[in-house]
């Protein structure tokens, strides 16, 4: 089954990548060429790259964060939930969600979004969140991913943080240590390979982002990303072989993380 | 003093939650808002008076359901979801017990595989597949799909099974089999049992990974509505009825109905799950 599935597809598809778009002619290293050179192209490498940047690093953050500061409430759970809850909802509906968020009318008409109702509210005039090239509607796509997968490093960080033994952040607070100075000099070194795991889960999976961009804009407006390429080449153009392409150089973005990934487990095993 | 000083504290936690669940709201309020209400005014004015029933209608659930082709989507993702959780579950059962406990040559070397696999992108697969499909006539068809979650979910449920019936305590086994239990009986009698909640979160992790699927969908079974799940239906209707707000809304919400009564009905489990796949030291 993970033979079939897995392993002899992506033989076969790195075979298929040196073809032409009906997979017989032989074309070398030309869809390579292609992938690197190619204006819509390169704007999917920019935009993958801001996804890995701006998305890893407020995902891990802002988990961190609450997952520290909620440990001081009462209503940790409460709050846990509702920050957790997007996981539940596919990127479609999110989609949607944030799509009306964001949504944009002219100046003068009401605004229906909120974003854009918050503004008029201020008296300034609309923004067209997801048509501003290319910063604000990359960043707005990034923003609807946050929202739905901090609620996972949220929970992952703070099962490290509570499995940290209390009597040592008792023990550097009696020495007159700062919070600010337990946090980064005795919790964060612990919570430290915990941090790195994520990290690198977080990177695979925004690799290969795919659905909020192809709800949300298609890929319009510079907002590109790898795999909606992919899937624009092998459905709308309908050349296997550029997507072919596509996909191992995906799979190559992925590699490094892979053997990050082997080598802990290997760790572990020795371990257990 | 203490109590003042905290004051930011819940400031920011009660802040950072409403700007998690605004979105969220909108949406459910929008939906039960007429047409022209939702193109007039902005979804909050609503909450103004947010308990004046009368500004509220189902109609847009009534269109979306019959029209908007949702209540066949919605059966359709129940028919695709259904075989593609428990089917994978069960293999998965099989194959964790099997790496966790039984001695064959190159069990290291396949379950370095797996842990390869799990994050292998799944656009790397879908071509050959689709042409393999394509040619057994599985391409648009529910047993397609079954067999393809089952293949993309392999790898994790596995591997989370494993980290679990991994876990169980070895004198278990060797106590087992002294009393002269075969391993499938130690595997019915003893697996099982133990790890039904390992089980239970592995299932509603593959559960809402089926449920919320769109591109695995859109690949193999096409665009075509009497077999389209959910996600691919409102989509397409994000296609068609773009700035139609209260139509969209609606949708979604339906869409969102079983995922989100699952998540809070089971988040024990949910939690558990993804902890157990994530933290190990």
């Amino acid at each position: 089954m993970l033979t079939f599935f897995l392993i002899y597809p992506s033989l076969h598809t790195f075979y298929l990548s040196f073809f032409g778009p009906g997979s017989k002619k032989f074309v070398g290293v030309s869809n390579y060429i292609f992938a690197f050179t190619n204006r819509v192209m390169l704007t999917a490498f920019r935009n993958n790259a801001l996804w890995v940047l701006v998305f890893t690093t407020l995902t891990v953050f802002l988990g961190l964060i609450l997952a520290v500061i909620l440990d001081r409430v009462r209503y940790e759970t409460v709050v846990k939930s509702i920050i957790f809850m997007p996981m539940a909802i596919s990127f479609v509906g999110a989609g949607v969600i944030w799509k009306f968020v964001y949504a944009y009318r002219p100046p003068n008409a009401p605004q229906i979004g909120i974003l854009n109702g918050f503004l008029s509210l201020l008296h300034a005039s609309p923004v067209g969140w997801l048509i501003e090239r290319p910063w604000i509607n990359n960043l707005c796509l990034i923003g609807v991913g946050v929202w739905i997968w901090t609620g996972f490093c949220m929970v992952i960080l703070s099962a490290a943080y509570k499995g940290i033994p209390p009597q040592l952040l008792e023990a550097a607070r009696v020495d007159g240590a700062s919070e600010w100075k337990v946090f980064w000099k005795v919790t964060f070194p612990i919570m430290m390979p915990t941090v790195a795991v994520l990290t690198t889960t977080m990177i695979i999976f925004v690799l290969k982002i795919f659905d909020i961009v192809y709800v949300m804009t298609n890929g319009n407006f510079s907002t590109e990303v790898i795999a909606n390429r992919m899937y624009k080449e092998m459905f709308h153009f309908r050349n296997f072989g550029r997507a072919s392409t596509i996909a191992v150089i995906l799979l190559l973005f992925i590699v490094p993380m892979m053997l990050i990934n082997i080598r802990r487990f290997k760790k572990e095993e020795f371990l257990r | 003093m203490r109590i003042l000083s905290r004051v930011p504290l819940h400031v920011v936690i009660i802040l950072i939650a409403l700007v998690w669940i605004f979105p969220t709201l909108g949406v459910l309020v929008t939906s039960f808002r007429p047409a022209q209400d939702v193109a007039a005014t902005g979804w909050w004015t609503a909450l103004r008076i947010p308990f004046q029933f009368t500004q509220y209608t189902l109609t847009n659930y009534g269109s979306v359901i019959n029209q908007g082709g949702i209540g066949r989507a919605f059966l359709n993702s129940l028919i695709i979801t259904i075989p593609a959780t428990i089917l994978p579950i069960m293999i998965a059962a099989f194959a964790a017990y099997a790496f966790a406990w039984m001695r064959f040559p190159g069990r290291r070397f396949l379950f370095i595989m797996l842990v390869a696999l799990l994050v292998i992108p799944l656009q790397t697969t879908m071509i050959p597949i689709l042409r393999v499909f394509n040619r057994l006539g599985l391409a648009g068809t529910f047993p397609g799909i079954w067999l393809a979650h089952t293949g993309y979910g392999l790898p994790l449920t596995i591997y989370l099974l494993y980290n679990f019936i991994g876990a169980l305590p070895s004198e278990l086994f060797d106590s087992a089999s002294i009393d002269g239990a075969s391993t499938l009986q130690i595997f019915f009698r003893l697996v099982l049992p133990l790890s039904v909640t390992a089980i239970a979160s592995v299932t509603i992790f593959q559960f809402l990974w089926v449920w919320n699927d769109l591109l695995v969908a859109l690949i193999y079974l096409g665009g075509t509505p009497d077999v389209a799940p959910i996600t691919v239906q409102v989509s397409s209707l994000v296609g068609s009825y773009g700035q139609n707000w209260e139509v969209l809304t609606a949708a979604v919400f339906i869409s969102m109905i079983l995922p989100l009564s699952i998540f809070f009905g089971l988040q024990r489990y949910f939690v558990r799950g993804i902890l157990a796949g994530s933290i190990k030291g």
